[in-house]
């Protein structure tokens, strides 16, 4: 295995981000303050507990989520896009660097920087709340499995994308609608019945409900049907990108 | 000796149904200096993104060092350089950045001191903290070879490699494949500036709609077919070639006034001595006489010209 290209690769992207910072970690902080303003504030003073849980405590491993997620998307997909976008690509593909070597580069890099952002929020989040966290080494284990799996969504979207209009459509029209209807401000038992069915189609609650599990030890649906459902996700990503790969989908000509 | 690169009925059909190769073969010896030459669209990029990795061949194989660049992917494209032709950099990274980069994607340790060389050698190292895009095209161009160069490869692709550098660039650029040549790095350029090939190459393979039309050493592709033409400047106007001289193929050229005998340089008789005593008896009188030898550039419009 090529370590130095691996590292080369991370540290390049990681790079990168410190060249982004105010992009990168003061906006989605600062968003996340402003979420807490909105929903805790504001509908926090109607909604004051949900399964014994004070509102602002509740929406905090929603708001890690989304941030989460949309980081690891945004992240992943910008990264892979660029080379792409200005040609350096070339350089990629005419390396001794295997295709993996280039996903753990890319995606590890795109992982660390929306974890290091989700445990940030998670500080932020402590400032406006008192939180406790019930099981740290699961919450540790959803916050990275989400981040590697929606980290490796965010690469194939980059690979994918023809343009700038098509990095920004995923992330915004479905990953955004998806985290908000996904139980991130809400538990899923407050729907009405049929709404409760059909949120069940929404991946997203899957990640939020046991990620909230890991905090309060409540969940909308069963924590190893959660866990199921990241694994699940995470495979279809690494099999699509081991297809892209062995096809040269989007690289090779 | 065995060849370095071995190309063997490799073709490439893109997606749009554009054949771009067509059942190439060519070998490239360890430590020469092959100058690919061809028109726009000719094949020359393709066949060099096939070796190196970007393109997937539709048919046909190519070894280096006997590896398979599929196969063994990693033992090939470690072997290799690849200055592309189009200026592409990273616009935010600094030129010592990209290039160690460069290094460490080849599977290479951080070398700060070979670094350093290469850009003392490219006369980069006073730029070395500036961010690539504050470069002009020139310079963007050095990088790129620094960056080709970076991990010490045996074998250096330039494709288009003065195209659009000024004259000094130029230079520079063939004293480095030069220098490279000595330290026993084999150089493949794609050109469209003759002199170039004609400049550094030791052999010259001419690629025209996907086909390599011909492969042969600089030297003896000149003497085979090169031509090397006397021309006088005559004293009086001549109306036509009088029947005395018929037999030596003669052209009238600027209305009369100029006589051109083209000649084999290599053959037993060049004939010249004979025209000259015939020109005489005939009363013929010149002012001056020169003569030209084609070039390499003669040689290449002439096969690549399109039957009309």
């Amino acid at each position: 295995m090529n370590i130095h290209a691996i590292r080369a690769i991370y540290y390049f992207e990681m790079a990168r981000t410190g060249r982004t910072l105010l992009q990168s970690v003061v906006a989605p902080v600062i968003s996340t303050a402003l979420y807490f303003v909105v929903f805790g504030a504001a509908i926090g003073s109607r909604i004051t507990e949900i399964d014994g849980i004070s509102y602002g405590a509740f929406i905090v491993p929603g708001l890690i989520m989304l941030s989460l997620l949309m980081q690891s998307v945004t992240n992943a997909s910008f990264g892979i896009y660029f080379p792409k976008f200005v040609g350096t690509i070339y350089e990629l593909l005419s390396a001794p660097v295997s295709f993996l070597e280039i996903v753990i580069g890319y995606v590890g890099a795109a992982a660390t920087k929306s974890i290091i952002l989700g445990l940030i929020i998670l500080a932020t989040a402590h400032l406006f709340v008192p939180l406790q966290i019930a099981h740290p080494v699961w919450m540790l284990l959803f916050l990275v499995l989400t981040a590697i799996t929606f980290s490796l969504l965010g690469f194939i979207i980059g690979i994918w994308a023809g343009n700038f209009e098509q990095l920004q459509i995923v992330p915004l029209l479905i990953i955004t609608p998806l985290v908000f209807l996904g139980g991130s401000f809400y538990s899923v038992n407050m729907l009405p019945p049929f709404w409760q069915k059909v949120t069940l189609f929404n991946p997203v609650v899957y990640l939020v409900s046991g990620f909230r599990w890991s905090f309060f030890e409540i969940s909308d649906v069963g924590v190893g049907l959660s866990l199921s459902m990241i694994g699940l996700f995470l495979v279809i990503c690494l099999a699509t990108v081991w297809w892209i790969f062995k096809t040269g989908y989007q690289i090779k000509s | 000796m065995h060849p370095l690169i071995s190309i063997s009925n490799l073709s490439k059909t893109y997606e749009s149904g554009f054949q771009a190769l067509k059942n190439v073969n060519l070998e490239i010896r360890k430590g020469e200096i092959l100058a690919m030459l061809g028109p726009n669209g000719a094949g020359k990029t393709t066949l060099i993104s096939i070796i190196c990795g970007i393109v997937n061949p539709s048919a046909g194989t190519v070894t280096i060092a006997g590896n398979d660049i599929i196969r063994d992917f990693r033992a090939t494209r470690s072997m290799i350089g690849l200055v592309p032709q189009e200026l592409t950099t990273d616009a935010f990274e600094t030129v010592w950045a990209t290039t160690r980069f460069s290094r460490r994607l080849f599977g290479k340790r951080s070398d700060p001191a070979f670094l350093e060389k290469v850009l003392r050698d490219l006369s980069l190292w006073d730029k070395k903290d500036d961010m690539l895009m504050t470069l002009s095209g020139g310079m963007k161009r050095r990088v790129l070879i620094a960056k080709a160069l970076s991990h010490e490869p045996e074998i250096l692709f330039l494709d288009e490699p003065t195209a659009g550098v000024d004259v000094e660039l130029r230079k520079d650029m063939w004293r480095l494949v030069e220098t490279l040549r000595e330290s026993g790095v084999t150089v493949i350029l794609t050109t469209h500036y003759i002199e170039e090939a004609e400049a550094i190459a030791d052999r010259v393979a001419v690629i025209n709609h996907g086909e390599i039309i011909l492969v042969e050493d600089k030297a003896e592709l000149m003497r085979k077919l090169g031509k090397k033409q006397l021309t006088l400047e005559l004293h009086k106007k001549l109306d036509s070639v009088p029947n005395r001289l018929s037999t030596y193929g003669l052209e009238l050229a600027s209305e009369g006034m100029q006589l051109i005998y083209t000649y084999d340089i290599h053959a037993d008789r060049t004939g010249i001595t004979a025209l000259l005593a015939d020109l005489a008896k005939s009363r013929i009188k010149f002012r001056d006489l020169k003569t030209t030898q084609s070039s390499l550039e003669d040689i290449f419009v002439t096969l690549v010209k399109e039957p009309t």
